[in-house]
């Protein structure tokens, strides 16, 4: 039976109000959804009570696929469909993958430089990779709360240069999610341990997952999240703590050996088994049946923090790395959180409290805590927390800039840049009657453009001929609040403009997402024209809301003419949501409310603006 | 009525002067973000989303702007009629000029930290002189012209302390 809801006076509630947000952790090695719900931030289980989603997809041959703990399994036996840690591909080319040889997989890449991986389905991009991991927790959700998802945040690494973040954002369209934000991962930690109610100050993210190691170093200034400096080792992880143990294991019983498949895969189940034993147990026993005998070692805590004493050197050497990089000592760093399920281990909290000086902070479950956060922030940007004083307001991580003469970079945005923000540079032409400019977007530190990332090229074109010099080329960038650039390029003498939105090097166009929704995964079975009246719907639903909300706040702003005709908009929506069938009519029904709206939330803007100074004024005076 | 084409003194509701506090430019800050930053604005429609990042563009700029002096006082100068033009106006006075050669053959003698450190007290305690003079040219004898001067310097200082910082880093 469903609980009855009881309200204060005055205030029914509406079920329509609460808007389903969920935060959602897309991992290396596994994912995540959370919810807040009821106040309280939460992980959503599946049908099986597990809330991670191992980050592994299999395709099969016809339509079918398995995803997660099932693509798992499968993964010995299939390993060239099975495609596991994909976000190490995310936003990559092919020339940025390293040890291609020693992966399963057959790479491909595409013409704009797009890699794929090569599938009995044909090629798949890491974004259709990613996506179907996302739909699996959006469908998770919707489950969960038998309702439509309004939105979600996803977090992603703190480092993630522009390509990779789009390819995050193109990832989550293609899943049929409503991108409230990006947020990074050490962000989402900090605020699922509430770190933004706390006074200011340094943090450290120490982030142990099952294969790699990051270390974030944030400041925290007036609800001011700032990256200071990112580090770690992606290639260090609980797996190499197993494989530790494991040899620690076999050097007692010299005359055992495990070369097959098998036997390694037992012997390190065993020793991942031992491992998480110890961290409540002083001592275990790591049984393991292999072909030539049977393993049987009694491992003490100190044996095995012995074996392991090296990787745990390696995590503190990257921590004061990251400190040195950030120009901070030790002693400047107020907490430390702890992220990553391998961080359970005694001997990481010990190592962690040696060097700072201080007891990390781990009463949440390391495996989830991003996961929280990303969840608290999507209940906020959802507007289901009116009270909440929560304001993120990001970094850009690295520097954005242009290639000028001779392979230099001329950086436009610096790192660290609160965003969104907008800046200029004025160029010239460099030749007599030059009437194109080629402009090449960069990100990174570097000073020339070999060591940067290509973001994009485009073109300036139909610049009147002018002497060498005399043109005025005024480039802009614009980076919006979840990191992700627009440039504009425009000639102020003649007025002529080129814009383009910074993805096409290794994101997808907006034209490839919608081939890829036609082609659906995640509609496989579903009936494609159904589900886009429903998401038309969901859309002019939300719009609706949006609008009734902004009038009844501010509808006093809008004279009677106004106001008649945005009511007129809403009255044939209203009706559109109602009768249409046709999921193209409803998004145009949809754009007109929204256009007719446009100047009335600017005017709330300003309105809103005023009132902010007017408070103020009241509290200075 | 406060618009996009404010300018930042108007936009963060502080006098148009050199002398600032930073600990209200940096609650002015938060509290205008507060109330125009996109995130406040994720439920509803495109149109407000637009809105609120020019915006949220705009309160940024003029923060960067307003916080740091040097960007300041030349926006002050540009504000009362005297744009800086650094680009094309190079011409410093000569003890100045003077001065800025010492130092750099200073910098590139010193090899130890302790020196290096004690160069970049010297070179802080000129800009914070600067940055005295700018005030009593902007705010109290309002002579922007005079003052252009003193941004340029100002410049000049800001750069040679970057180098300064710069060889610290490869020494420490």
């Amino acid at each position: 039976m469903a609980l009855l809801q009881i309200s204060e006076p005055g205030q029914s509630p509406d079920p329509h109000q609460r808007r389903i947000a969920v935060g959602i952790d897309l991992g290396t090695t596994h994912s995540l959804v959370a919810s807040v719900r009821s106040g309280v931030a939460e992980c959503l289980p599946d049908d099986e009570g597990r809330v991670i989603l191992p980050s592994v997809v299999r395709f099969m041959p016809g339509q079918g696929r398995q995803i997660g703990f099932d693509a798992v399994q499968s993964a010995a036996s299939d390993p060239v469909n099975t495609i596991s840690s994909v976000k190490r591909f995310m936003g990559r080319g092919l020339n940025d993958i390293a040890d291609r040889s020693k992966l399963p997989y057959e790479f491909t890449a595409s013409e704009q430089g797009m890699l794929s991986i090569q599938t009995v389905q044909g090629p798949k991009s890491p974004v259709e990779v990613s996506a179907e991991i996302l739909a699996t927790l959006r469908y998770r959700a919707e489950d969960t709360f038998n309702d439509d998802l309004y939105g979600a945040v996803i977090t992603v690494p703190a480092y993630f240069d522009d390509a990779q973040r789009q390819a995050t954002k193109d990832a989550a369209q293609l899943a049929g999610l409503n991108v409230l934000r990006l947020i990074n991962e050490p962000t989402a930690a900090a605020i699922a341990y509430g770190l933004d109610n706390a006074s200011e100050g340094v943090y450290a993210v120490f982030d142990l997952g099952g294969g790699t190691f990051d270390i974030s170093i944030l400041r925290l200034t007036q609800g001011v999240f700032e990256v200071l400096s990112t580090g770690g080792d992606s290639a260090l992880g609980g797996d190499d703590y197993d494989q530790a143990l494991a040899d620690a294991a076999m050097a007692r019983q010299p005359a055992l050996q495990a070369t097959t498949a098998e036997d390694k895969t037992v012997l390190k189940a065993a020793a991942r088994a031992a491992k998480e034993a110890l961290t409540s147990a002083d001592v275990v026993t790591l049984n393991a049946a292999l072909s030539s005998g049977t393993l049987s070692v009694q491992i003490s805590r100190t044996d095995f923090e012995q074996a392991t004493q090296a990787l745990s050197a390696r995590c503190v050497t990257a921590v004061r790395k990251a400190l040195r990089d950030a120009q901070l000592a030790k002693e400047d760093v107020q907490g430390v959180v702890m992220v990553g399920g391998s961080t359970r281990m005694p001997q990481i909290q010990q190592a962690v409290a040696d060097f700072f000086g201080q007891a990390p902070l781990n009463n949440l479950n390391p495996d989830e805590v991003v996961a929280l956060g990303a969840a608290i922030q999507a209940n906020q940007l959802a507007g289901n927390n009116a009270a909440g004083e929560l304001l993120l307001l990001d970094v850009i991580p690295l520097s954005l800039g242009i290639e000028t003469m001779g392979g230099l970079v001329e950086r436009i945005i610096p790192r660290n840049q609160t965003i969104p923000t907008a800046m200029a540079q004025d160029f010239t032409t460099y030749q007599d009657g030059q009437t194109a400019l080629a402009l090449h977007v960069v990100q990174g530190e570097r000073d020339l453009v070999q060591d940067c990332r290509s973001l994009a090229r485009f073109e300036l074109r139909g610049i009147p001929p002018m002497a060498a010099g005399a043109a005025r080329i005024r480039v802009t960038f614009t980076v919006d609040a979840d990191g992700l650039l627009n440039v504009g390029a425009k000639e102020q003498i003649s007025g002529v403009e080129a814009r383009i939105d910074v993805k096409p090097s290794y994101g997808l166009s907006d034209d490839q997402i919608a081939t890829m929704l036609q082609e659906s995964f995640t509609t496989a079975q579903a009936d494609m024209k159904a589900r886009a009246l429903v998401e038309a719907r969901v859309d002019a639903d939300r719009m609706l809301l949006a609008t009734r909300s902004a009038l009844a706040a501010d509808g006093q702003l809008l004279s009677a003419d106004e106001r008649a005709s945005i009511d007129a908009l809403m009255v044939t929506l209203l009706a559109a949501i109602q009768t249409e069938q046709d999921a193209k009519a409803l998004e145009d029904c949809t754009q007109a409310l929204a256009k007719g709206t446009e100047a009335f939330a600017a005017e709330r803007m300003n309105h809103s603006i005023q009132k902010a100074l007017a408070g103020q004024n009241i509290q200075t005076l | 009525m406060i618009s996009l084409q404010a300018n930042d003194f108007e936009l963060f509701d502080v006098p148009a002067r050199f002398e600032q506090d930073r600990a209200q430019l940096d609650a002015r800050w938060k509290a205008l973000q507060r109330e125009a930053h996109p995130d406040r604005f994720a439920a509803e429609g495109a149109a407000a989303q637009r809105v609120a990042m020019q915006w949220s563009v705009r309160i940024n700029e003029a923060y960067q702007r307003l916080k740091d002096p040097l960007k300041r006082a030349a926006y002050l100068c540009e504000l009362q009629g005297a744009p800086v033009q650094a680009e094309n106006n190079t011409a410093m006075p000569a003890a100045f000029l003077m001065q800025q050669m010492e130092w750099r053959e200073n910098l590139d003698d010193t090899e130890s930290p302790e020196g290096l450190e004690a160069l970049a007290d010297e070179v802080s305690s000129e800009q914070r002189r600067v940055q005295q003079e700018l005030a009593r040219l902007l705010d109290e004898v309002q002579d922007p012209l005079q003052a252009v001067g003193q941004v340029r310097a100002l410049m000049f200082i800001e750069r040679f302390t970057q180098e300064v910082n710069a060889k610290l880093d490869r020494l420490t």
